[in-house]
C-alpha cells in the first residue's frame, strides 16, 4: 500500500477553515454543509427551535432533508442529501452505547427517508470537531474524499482517483494516510461504502474505528435502505475525520454527576450479570440464534419456517469456540462495557478477489447469521462469516441481501426462475458458494447478482414482467414492504410483530418494535388496544435513541437483577430513568419519562408526514406480504398443522376435520388479514392518526409539531 | 389443567416449575416465573411444585430484538 502515491494523486477542489465551535450542554449549535457538486462548504446555525422540535440525530437529519428536497426529489437527484448526526448525548463515555451516528437520506429502495443507526467513532469526532451534523449535498464529477480535521479546523474536498472503494481496504488506506503517527490512528474515523454499492440498491455505509489491540481498522455499518448507493452515486469515495483529544467531559454536560451515577450503576450490572444474561461480551447479538430457533422464530428458507434441525451448526457457541477471538471484548465507542463488538481474527477467505487473505471480520451479528445463514438454508459458519465479510467490504446490507437471496432461492426451487436466468447459478437453499458468487457479481456489476441486489421489490417486478411469474404469489412470498426487506425474525405467529414491522415509518426493520415475546409467548398484550399501546410506546421509546446518538442494546440486552419486581418489567424502568438522567445531566433540562416519549412523538410524526409529502405514508403502504402473517403454501401450513387447526377451532369456531389444506389456508388467511386491519385501526387511533394513517392536526398541535409546512401537507389528506 | 400465560396447559402429577419450563421448551435466560401472583426465585424452580388449577406466568423479558 503506497500511501504516498495515493495522496500525491489527490487534487484539492475546495478548502474551508473554521474555528471549531465550543460544545455546551451536548451541542455545538453549528452544522457543516458541504456541496460536492459546487465545491461549496459553509456553516449553519442550529436554532433553539430546531433543538426543541427535532433534538438531534435523525431528528435534525429529517428536518434538513425536508428543507433540502422537494416532494418530487429522487434519490439520485443532486439535491438529495446524506445527513450524519449524533445527538446531544453522543460522545459521552461514562454510559455504554453513546457513540452512535444517525444517517438520513432519501432511499433508492423506498423513495422515502431512511434512517440508519451506526457505531464507530465518526459521530462523536464530528461533534468534538465542532459540528452537530454533517450535511452533504450535490454530486461530484469524479471520485472525491471529504476530510475534516477537527483540531486544525479545516475541511477539504479532494479528488481521489487511486484509493480502493471496498470498505476494508479504503478504511485502512485513509487511516494510514491521515493519521499523523501510529498512535494517532485511533483519532481517525472513515466512512466508506464498497464496490457493490456502485451497482446495487442495497448498498450500505461502513463507519470505522481503529482497534489498537488488533492494529486493524474495524467497520460498523449503517446498513438499511441503500445509503451506500446514494453515497457512491454522489461519487464520494470516503469521508474522513480526525480529532485528537477525546475526553470524558467534551460534551460539557450541565451536571456530570447525574451521568456518572447512571453509568456506574450500569457498568456494575453488566459486570455482574452479563455472563448469565445475554453474553454480549462473548458473542454480542448472535447470542439469540439458537433462542430464535427454539421459539420457532428463526427465519428458514425465506421465512417459510421458524426452525431447522441444522441450526446447531451456526449456534452462538460455534462462533465462540471456532471463530470469535475471546478475551478481547470491545465496544464501538469508548466506555461501552457491554462490548458487543467482536471479531473473527485471521479469518482466511476462500473465494473472491481477496481469496487467501487473512482478514478481521466484524461479526456475525444475529441478523447476519439468520439472514445469510438459516434464511438461505446455509448452515455453515465459515460461509456465513465469509458472506458477512464480503457484504461489509462491498458495501452490501446483510439484512436486505439475506432476505433478497432467500427470495431468489425460493423462486429458483419453485421453478419460477431457472439456470438460464441465473446465469448458471444453482440457487438452491443451502448453496453458500452460489450466495457468495451473487455478492462477487454485485461487486463486479455483472450477472444475476446485480438484479438480486436491487432488492425483492425490483425482482418481483422483473420476474413477473420478464418471466411470467404469478404476481399474487410473489406478492405473498416476497418479504419486503415499502421497498425494504423484512429483517430476520419470523412474525407469522405474532400479530403485534406484524404491526411492529408493518406500521413503521421506514419499512420493516425491527428497531421500532420487537414484541414477539410479549405477544406470542407471554400473552401480555392480548387485545387490539393492548397491542396498540405497545406499538405506540416502544416505537416512540426506541426512536429516542436515534435522536440522542445512543445504542439500544444497553437498554434491553442487560437488565437489573430485580427488574422482574418492577411494575413494567418489559420497559426496564430503571434504564428508562437512566436515560432521563443522562438527558437532564447533559442538557440541563428537566424532562421526565413522559416528555422523553413526547420528544420522540414529534419526530416520529414529522417523519410520517414527510412520507405523506412524498406520496407514501398512508394505510395502503402499511400492508404486509402474507408470508409475514400466515402460511402461504401447503408445506407451511402442514409444518404447523396442529397449531393452525387448533386456532381454527378456538378462534374461528371452524372445524378443520375433513377439510383440505387449501380450504384451511383460505379461512386462516381471511381471518389473519382481518386481524391485521383491526390492529391497524387500533394503532392509528392510539397514535393520533385517522383511519388512513394521517396524523390529525389536533394531534400535531397536542404534541407540538404543528409547523405550517407540516400542517399544509396533512390538510390535503384530511 | 393449569394456566400458563393465560392459556390452558395440561397439568401433570408432581410438576415442578423446572419441569414445566422443560415441557414448554422455555430456554431463554431472561425469564421470571410467578405462580398465582407470587414470584418464584430461580434457585427454587427444581423444588417448587405446581398444583392443578394454578395460574402460572412465565414472562420472557425481551422487548428489544
Amino acid at each position: 500500500m503506497d500511501i504516498k502515491a495515493l495522496k500525491e494523486a489527490h487534487s484539492l477542489l475546495a478548502e474551508y477553515s473554521y474555528e471549531p465551535a465550543k460544545l455546551d450542554k451536548g451541542y455545538t449549535d453549528k452544522t457543516l454543509y458541504i456541496n460536492i457538486g459546487e465545491n461549496k462548504i459553509s456553516t449553519k446555525t442550529v436554532t433553539p427551535e430546531i433543538k426543541e422540535k427535532f433534538i438531534g440525530g435523525k431528528g435534525i437529519g429529517l428536518k434538513y432533508l425536508w428543507d433540502a428536497t422537494k416532494p418530487s426529489t429522487k434519490w439520485n437527484d443532486p439535491e438529495n442529501e446524506i445527513i450524519i448526526a449524533g445527538g446531544p448525548l453522543c460522545g459521552i463515555t461514562q454510559y455504554p452505547g453513546a457513540g452512535k451516528s444517525l444517517v438520513v437520506t432519501i432511499s433508492p429502495m423506498t423513495d422515502i427517508p431512511i434512517d440508519s443507526n451506526v457505531g464507530g467513532y465518526f459521530g462523536p469526532y464530528l461533534k468534538f470537531s465542532g459540528w452537530d451534523a454533517l450535511e452533504v449535498q450535490g454530486k461530484a464529477e469524479k471520485d472525491v474524499i471529504i476530510f475534516i480535521d477537527g483540531n486544525k479546523g479545516i475541511v477539504k474536498i479532494e479528488e481521489a482517483p487511486l484509493e480502493a472503494v471496498d470498505g476494508h481496504v479504503v478504511s485502512e488506506q485513509l487511516t494510514e494516510m491521515y493519521a499523523e503517527s501510529e498512535e494517532d490512528k485511533k483519532n481517525i474515523s472513515v466512512i466508506s461504502a464498497g464496490t457493490a454499492a456502485n451497482h446495487v440498491n442495497i448498498g450500505l455505509l461502513n463507519f470505522s474505528f481503529y482497534d489498537i489491540r488488533r492494529q486493524v481498522t474495524r467497520l460498523k455499518q449503517a446498513g438499511r435502505g441503500g445509503i451506500g448507493k446514494v453515497f457512491r452515486d454522489k461519487k464520494i469515495k470516503a469521508i474522513v475525520i480526525r480529532f485528537k483529544g477525546t475526553k470524558g467531559d467534551l460534551n460539557k454536560p450541565a451536571d456530570q454527576s447525574l451521568i456518572n451515577k447512571a453509568g456506574i450503576t450500569l457498568h456494575k450490572q453488566i459486570h455482574d450479570l452479563d455472563d448469565v444474561q445475554c453474553r454480549m461480551r462473548q458473542i454480542g447479538t448472535a447470542n439469540i440464534i439458537e433462542v430464535m430457533d427454539k421459539y420457532d422464530l428463526l427465519p428458514v428458507h425465506n421465512y417459510q419456517y421458524g426452525k431447522h434441525s441444522d441450526t446447531f451448526k451456526i449456534a452462538s457457541d460455534v462462533f465462540i469456540e471456532k471463530f470469535i477471538t475471546q478475551g478481547m471484548p470491545d465496544g464501538c465507542w469508548f466506555g461501552c462495557s457491554l462490548s458487543c463488538a467482536k471479531a473473527a481474527d485471521k479469518f482466511e477467505l476462500l473465494t473472491g478477489p481477496y481469496k487467501g487473505d487473512l482478514v478481521t471480520v466484524d461479526g456475525p451479528e444475529y441478523e447476519n447469521a439468520a439472514g445469510l445463514g438459516s434464511n438461505c438454508g446455509v448452515f455453515d459458519p465459515q460461509m456465513v462469516l465469509e458472506a458477512n465479510f464480503y457484504c461489509d467490504t462491498y458495501g452490501v446490507d446483510t439484512i436486505s441481501f439475506g432476505t433478497a437471496c432467500a427470495f431468489a432461492m425460493e423462486c429458483y426451487e419453485r421453478g419460477i426462475i431457472n439456470k438460464d436466468i441465473t446465469g448458471g447459478l444453482e440457487l438452491n437453499f443451502g448453496n453458500g458458494i452460489a450466495q457468495l458468487e451473487l455478492l462477487h457479481q454485485m461487486s463486479r456489476g455483472e450477472g444475476f447478482g446485480v438484479l438480486v441486489g436491487q432488492g425483492v421489490k425490483v425482482m418481483k417486478e422483473v420476474f413477473v414482467k420478464e418471466y411470467g411469474a404469478d404476481a399474487d404469489f410473489l406478492r405473498d412470498i416476497g418479504m419486503e414492504q415499502k421497498g425494504l426487506e423484512v429483517s430476520e425474525y419470523l412474525p407469522k405467529e405474532s400479530l403485534a410483530q406484524q404491526g411492529g414491522y408493518g406500521l413503521t415509518n421506514k419499512g420493516p426493520q425491527h428497531d421500532e418494535a420487537w414484541l414477539i415475546f410479549m405477544d406470542m409467548v407471554n400473552n401480555q398484550i392480548p387485545t387490539f388496544e393492548d397491542k396498540a399501546e405497545a406499538l405506540h410506546y416502544f416505537p416512540m421509546f426506541r426512536t429516542w435513541f436515534g435522536l440522542m446518538g445512543l445504542c439500544k442494546l444497553p437498554w434491553n440486552d442487560t437488565m437489573p437483577a430485580d427488574n422482574h419486581l418492577t411494575d413494567e418489567p418489559a420497559k426496564i424502568p430503571q434504564h428508562v430513568q437512566h436515560y432521563v438522567s443522562l438527558y437532564n445531566g447533559v442538557t440541563g433540562m428537566n424532562i421526565d419519562k413522559h416528555e422523553l416519549i413526547r420528544q420522540s412523538e414529534r419526530v416520529y410524526n414529522f417523519q410520517r408526514v414527510f412520507n405523506i409529502r412524498r406520496g407514501k405514508g398512508l394505510r395502503l403502504h402499511d400492508a404486509m406480504p402474507y408470508r409475514a402473517m400466515g402460511p402461504v403454501t401447503i408445506e407451511e401450513y402442514e409444518s404447523r398443522q396442529d397449531r393452525y387447526d387448533q386456532q381454527l377451532r378456538e378462534l374461528l369456531d371452524y372445524n378443520p376435520e375433513g377439510k383440505t389444506t387449501e380450504e384451511k389456508i383460505k379461512v386462516m388467511r381471511d381471518y389473519r388479514y382481518d386481524q391485521y386491519e383491526k390492529l391497524t385501526d387500533a394503532v392509528y387511533k392510539r397514535r393520533g392518526w385517522n383511519t388512513n394513517g394521517v396524523p390529525t392536526i389536533e394531534h400535531l398541535k397536542e404534541i407540538g409539531i404543528d409547523l405550517p409546512e407540516v400542517v399544509e401537507v396533512v390538510k390535503q389528506h384530511l | 389443567m393449569i394456566k400458563v400465560n393465560s392459556r390452558d396447559f395440561e397439568w401433570q402429577e408432581g410438576m415442578t416449575v423446572q419441569r414445566l419450563l422443560e415441557l414448554k421448551e422455555y430456554t431463554y435466560v431472561k425469564i421470571f416465573v410467578k405462580i398465582n401472583g407470587a414470584i418464584i426465585e430461580k434457585e427454587d424452580y427444581a423444588t417448587t411444585m405446581i398444583q392443578d388449577g394454578d395460574d402460572v406466568k412465565v414472562i420472557h423479558l425481551l422487548a428489544g430484538g
